[in-house]
């Protein structure tokens, strides 16, 4: 009895063992042809986040779709931003990929790890700011988009107050804030924004108690800086206002989808790898946004917008691509009233890229 | 503050704070006859991806409720079958359910991510909770199959030998434990966001585990403690929508902090026994000993 059992309990183990291994591993492919350039994702979330994650997905496909047969790709999921990256960044330049995109903030000094073991694979490391002859780095203006939901958000709101849900204090979330504030104490001096830290990128749950607690405080319109789409459910349920994150989300809250800003990550992601087929790569500092078609809007819900203010957000967009209108332009002070940035100026990529303050009007401290 | 405040406030609570209320009550039930099952985190997601998947293809509430039920009463039965009838660890095994859990979820609900559907309102797994919470603390100190069950979870020789199926007491407090734990995965990804997301239940499996201890293994404490953890996480988010400054992290910290004080406490022996832990918590029942 004794002995039978333990067989079994091996057998057992086995499976799950190999089950696990076979969940993990399913997306690496082998068998490539040695003329194709292999091109390799390390992926911070699953694909079907419909947020971060997605749109990188689809970035990807875009790429296999423009290059066709001159490359192939692969990809890992759910990679944490821990020493276990370094593996999954190495296992993917050990297997002959010659182009690696790492896609989170926290994989910067794994690829970086990584990258000076194999000198000759190139690699590309998302919103990072460390490079070396071979790790470029690249990110988008998401604060772009900030600045027309903003405008939008200003106008529509009726009890002058929004809810903000956030994610972590880092400077891409602060000056999404800023924008967002900015743009929208413009058109309405009275408007204030409450803002709840969440401390996740993705927890459904958790995104939807902080929704249902700013709504039940009086805000009207809920914008978020987190993954999921939970927040814009909420709003629909509440019967207010939302836009969505990363990805267009109207399917999920058709009566509270305004707009959303999208990640487009294909056209850079395609010319990169051309870059690497043609043997033309170098490492550089990429930070695009409307101009480049890095960041888009998407459909403006005209449900729920006037043609007038669809056309003004319009507007905004087609400034910002040609250079006419800056998310930040001066004068801007911050919370103590000291001058930041000069009538007439704007805020340069140094102060944007370590935006760690509150502009003036906005309640509460960032947290520390 | 005015009342229509502190009603949403109120409503906000209640509805998070329901999925514990679930699976804290299951596995409290579990503990009670000495078994340890760390696999809620699994039970769950398997539990929720199971019912969505089957309200996307059928429509039908009371189909995806039943589904995701068997859903769990298949996983802790296989559970059951091997820290009971195979003996193996049942830390070991636990972990392994989880690990397995998230997996076959995400494997499941790949093709069905991000399909919209219309959630079911909360108020009836509400009103079920508070009503499974008091019947469970009924069962356990009023009626003679509670306290067979607390027998076996105390001792489970002196229980074997005045008579009682141990296998057969625990195979039932198992099976309970999972589909509680289904239950709560049902409510989070029906209920509570309607929707599927990979490993969307964020970790309230173990927040549920941390819970019964917390509640020292007795249900009305475990209602109390699981609307004392919701409750806190509400009102910090209420806080910082005021304007009040709060460091977030350690608010989410709470709950597992609230859990080590108490097991300090159980650690000593004396204050043990008033605390109600199980003695045979964790250990092997073998029939032949």
């Amino acid at each position: 009895m004794k002995k039978q059992s333990l067989v079994l309990v091996v057998i057992a183990a086995i499976i799950v063992i190999a089950g696990i291994f076979f969940i993990t591993n399913q997306n690496i492919q082998k068998d490539v042809s040695d003329d194709q350039k292999k091109i390799g994702f390390i992926y911070i979330g699953p694909p079907g986040d419909h947020g971060w994650t997605y749109m990188h997905d689809v970035g990807r496909q875009y790429l296999e779709k423009e290059l066709g047969d001159s490359v192939s790709t692969t990809y890992i999921e759910n990679v944490p931003e821990n020493a276990d990256a370094v593996r999954s960044i190495r296992k993917l330049a050990e297997s002959g990929h010659d182009l690696i995109f790492t896609t989170s903030f926290n994989y910067m000094d794994q690829t970086l790890e990584v990258a000076s073991e194999f000198p000759d694979v190139k690699f590309e490391h998302a919103t990072g700011f460390k490079r070396a002859d071979n790790v470029s780095t690249y990110s988008a203006r998401f604060y772009e988009g900030r600045t027309v939901i903003g405008h939008i958000a200003g106008k529509m709101t009726e009890t002058n107050t929004i809810g903000y849900i956030v994610s972590f204090p880092i400077p891409e979330v602060i000056r999404g804030i800023n924008a967002f504030y900015l743009a929208a104490s413009k058109v309405n001096p009275d408007v204030k924004i409450k803002i709840i830290w969440v401390y996740s990128w993705y927890d459904p749950g958790k995104e939807a108690d902080a929704a249902n607690t700013l709504i039940n405080q009086g805000a009207d319109i809920i914008v978020q800086h987190t993954d999921s789409y939970a927040p814009c459910q909420a709003a629909e349920k509440a019967g207010v206002l939302a836009f969505g994150q990363a990805s267009n989300q109207e399917a999920f809250c058709p009566n509270a989808h305004m707009t959303a800003i999208e990640d487009i990550w294909g056209p850079y992601y395609a010319a990169k790898a051309q870059a690497v087929v043609d043997g033309t790569w170098s490492s550089e500092d990429t930070w695009q946004g409307f101009k480049d078609g890095m960041v888009e809007m998407s459909p403006y819900n005209e449900k729920l917008l006037s043609s007038d203010l669809i056309a003004e957000a319009k507007a905004i967009e087609e400034g910002i691509e040609n250079g006419t209108i800056h998310s930040f332009e001066g004068p801007i002070y911050n919370q103590a009233g000291e001058l930041v940035v000069k009538e007439g100026d704007v805020a340069d990529d140094g102060m944007l890229a370590s935006m760690m303050f509150y502009v003036q009007g906005i309640d509460g401290e960032v947290p520390q | 503050m005015n009342i229509e405040l502190i009603i949403g406030i109120l409503n906000i609570v209640l509805i998070s704070t329901t999925p514990l209320v679930f699976a804290g009550i299951g596995e409290l039930v579990t503990e009670k006859s000495g078994v340890l099952n760390l696999g809620l985190e699994g039970l769950m997601l398997v539990g929720a991806v199971t019912g969505f998947i089957t309200l996307v293809l059928t429509g039908n509430y009371f189909y995806s409720l039943i589904l995701s039920i068997i859903s769990g009463v298949i996983l802790s039965g296989i559970f059951a079958f091997l820290v009971l009838n195979l003996m193996t660890n049942q830390i070991a095994t636990g972990l392994a359910l989880t690990i397995f859990g998230i997996g076959l979820s995400a494997m499941l609900g790949k093709k069905f991510s991000g399909t919209p559907i219309e959630g079911l309102s909360p108020y009836y797994f509400i009103i079920i909770s508070f009503l499974l919470v008091f019947s469970v603390g009924y069962f356990l100190s009023k009626t003679k199959s509670g306290l067979i069950v607390r027998a076996v979870g105390e001792n489970h020789n002196s229980a074997y030998a005045l008579g009682y199926n141990v296998i057969k007491t625990r195979y039932f407090t198992i099976i309970f434990g999972g589909v509680m734990s289904s239950l709560a995965g049902y409510y989070i990804s029906i209920c509570y966001a309607p929707m599927w997301q990979e490993g969307m239940t964020a970790g309230r499996g173990w927040i549920a585990l941390a819970l019964v201890v917390f509640a020292t293994w007795k249900p009305w404490r475990l209602l109390v403690g699981a609307y004392i953890f919701g409750g806190v996480a509400i009102m910090q988010m209420n806080l910082q929508a005021f304007g009040v400054e709060l460091p977030g992290q350690i608010f989410n910290m709470m709950p597992y902090i609230a859990t080590l004080i108490v097991l300090v406490f159980i650690s000593s022996n004396k204050v043990r026994l008033k605390l109600s832990a199980p003695s045979c918590l964790n250990i092997p029942y073998e029939k032949n000993s």
